[in-house]
């Protein structure tokens, strides 16, 4: 796909709005001119009051492909402005503007497109795994024989996006790591803390299998996570990253 | 195309009129790159002029910084919607780094530590319109945000301000470069909105 070319503003219908977490909301936009996009890619969401004044606000996509219903996941900013409206206000039926879809970096493609046979690691924090469920949604349609790890940080288990979703890829084969930095659920095997460059070393791929490294999260968190994996001997020219945030 | 969002009134109701169009006002600083971070120590750093006859200027980091460093307040607009009105930066402009170089190139291609690029007209470049960037808000540049330097042009979209910036390409032609390259604009006026192609 050449996303470049296809840019462009298009009217959407949300047909679900369903709670994803205590903070997030999962929205499905029905959008039928939508041109499809690429896992990993993200939209500009556009919002206009009675008297015209506007809100735009980008948002990763958490679906991929050629259809026209496009799915984000949002979380809430306290002091946010566009997304408490969409976590709390949009309801079903109503119309929004998206422009997209957007990014040509932060994507993956199946590897019958690429040739690139070459391991993948997703590594998320929080919401930032809302690119990676397009990514292993279209390495599932596709059957694709890359292999895929993710590693997915969060505070608690309810904050997980997607967890029957990530759940029953799980019991089909994808690898799936968590780590819990406030509370890990009861069973779980250790106690919950940030993640360490050790925990890193242990569920990341290793660098000897050069694999490509897709990272998003927080800017603190993707800093981290970039740093220690250039430091486990990862090429920083094969490590992409998105990152939320200030610092 | 636009229509009213049911429901949606707004909450930062006060529009500056130094925003551009589509554009938010924060307080904190976001960080936006498409890779790791790079950690260049200032010792090893050094800044490269390569003219469309292949023809190279050096310096090290203390022999650009001696061209001449100056104070500079300007708002930034950064295509993710994002701007930062009234920061103080310090850096030494590009009109001092490329005073005494011939050219006759139109178009110049900014290059990074890390492997970024990005193409700017290099009349955009000139008059007081653009510096290399070694401070913000009274401190030096954090790597996340560039530091040791970067190229400072704030009156495109922030992803021009290339960060880790070790040189400047001059060129005949107009090349797009990383970003460019993924389907942002070739050339990126916020008041025009150019994000996209």
């Amino acid at each position: 796909m050449t996303a470049a070319a296809r840019t462009a503003w298009y009217t959407g219908t949300v047909v679900e709005a369903r709670p994803e977490t205590s903070s997030a909301r999962r929205i499905v936009i029905d959008v039928p001119d939508w041109p499809g996009n690429d896992a990993g890619q993200h939209l500009d969401v556009r919002l206009t009051a009675p008297d015209g004044y506007q809100a735009q606000r980008s948002y990763s996509i958490a679906s991929a492909g050629a259809g026209t219903r496009v799915e984000l996941a949002v979380d809430e900013l306290p002091d946010g402005e566009v997304s408490p409206f969409l976590v709390e206000d949009l309801a079903v039926g109503d119309k929004l503007e998206l422009h997209g879809p957007l990014g040509g970096y932060f994507v993956w493609m199946p590897q019958a497109v690429t040739q690139d046979a070459r391991p993948v690691q997703l590594i998320a924090g929080g919401s930032g795994v809302v690119p990676f469920l397009a990514m292993v949604r279209a390495h599932a349609d596709a059957a694709d024989p890359t292999p895929f790890r993710l590693l997915y940080a969060v505070r608690q288990p309810d904050d997980v996006f997607y967890r029957q979703e990530l759940a029953k890829l799980a019991a089909d084969g994808l690898q799936i790591d968590y780590v819990y930095s406030r509370t890990a659920p009861h069973d779980w095997p250790v106690p919950a803390g940030r993640i360490t460059k050790e925990a890193l070393a242990g569920f990341a791929i290793p660098a000897s299998d050069k694999p490509r490294v897709y990272i998003c999260g927080s800017t603190g968190f993707v800093e981290l996570i970039a740093g220690w994996l250039i430091e486990l001997g990862h090429d920083a020219g094969d490590i992409r990253t998105e990152r939320f945030g200030g610092k | 195309m636009s229509f009213v969002t049911r429901g949606f009134s707004g909450r930062n109701r006060e529009r500056d009129p130094r925003l551009p169009p589509g554009q938010t006002k924060v307080e904190d600083w976001p960080v936006l790159s498409a890779g790791p971070t790079p950690k260049i120590d200032t010792a090893d750093w050094s800044f490269t002029v390569t003219t469309e006859t292949g023809a190279q200027t050096h310096w090290s980091w203390d022999e650009l910084r001696a061209l001449g460093i100056e104070d500079i307040t300007t708002d930034i607009h950064c295509v993710t919607h994002w701007s930062k009105l009234e920061m103080p930066w310090r850096g030494v402009p590009i009109d001092k780094i490329l005073a005494g170089i011939p050219t006759h190139a139109k178009y110049v291609m900014a290059h990074s530590y890390g492997g970024y690029t990005t193409n700017v007209p290099l009349d955009e470049l000139l008059n007081g319109q653009a510096w290399v960037a070694f401070e913000a808000e009274g401190v030096p540049l954090d790597p996340e945000h560039g530091g040791p330097a970067r190229l400072l042009v704030p009156h495109l979209y922030f992803w021009k301000s290339a960060k880790w910036v070790n040189g400047l390409t001059l060129m005949d032609k107009d090349d797009p470069g990383f970003w460019e390259q993924a389907g942002y604009n070739l050339h990126g006026d916020p008041w025009k909105e150019e994000r996209y192609w």
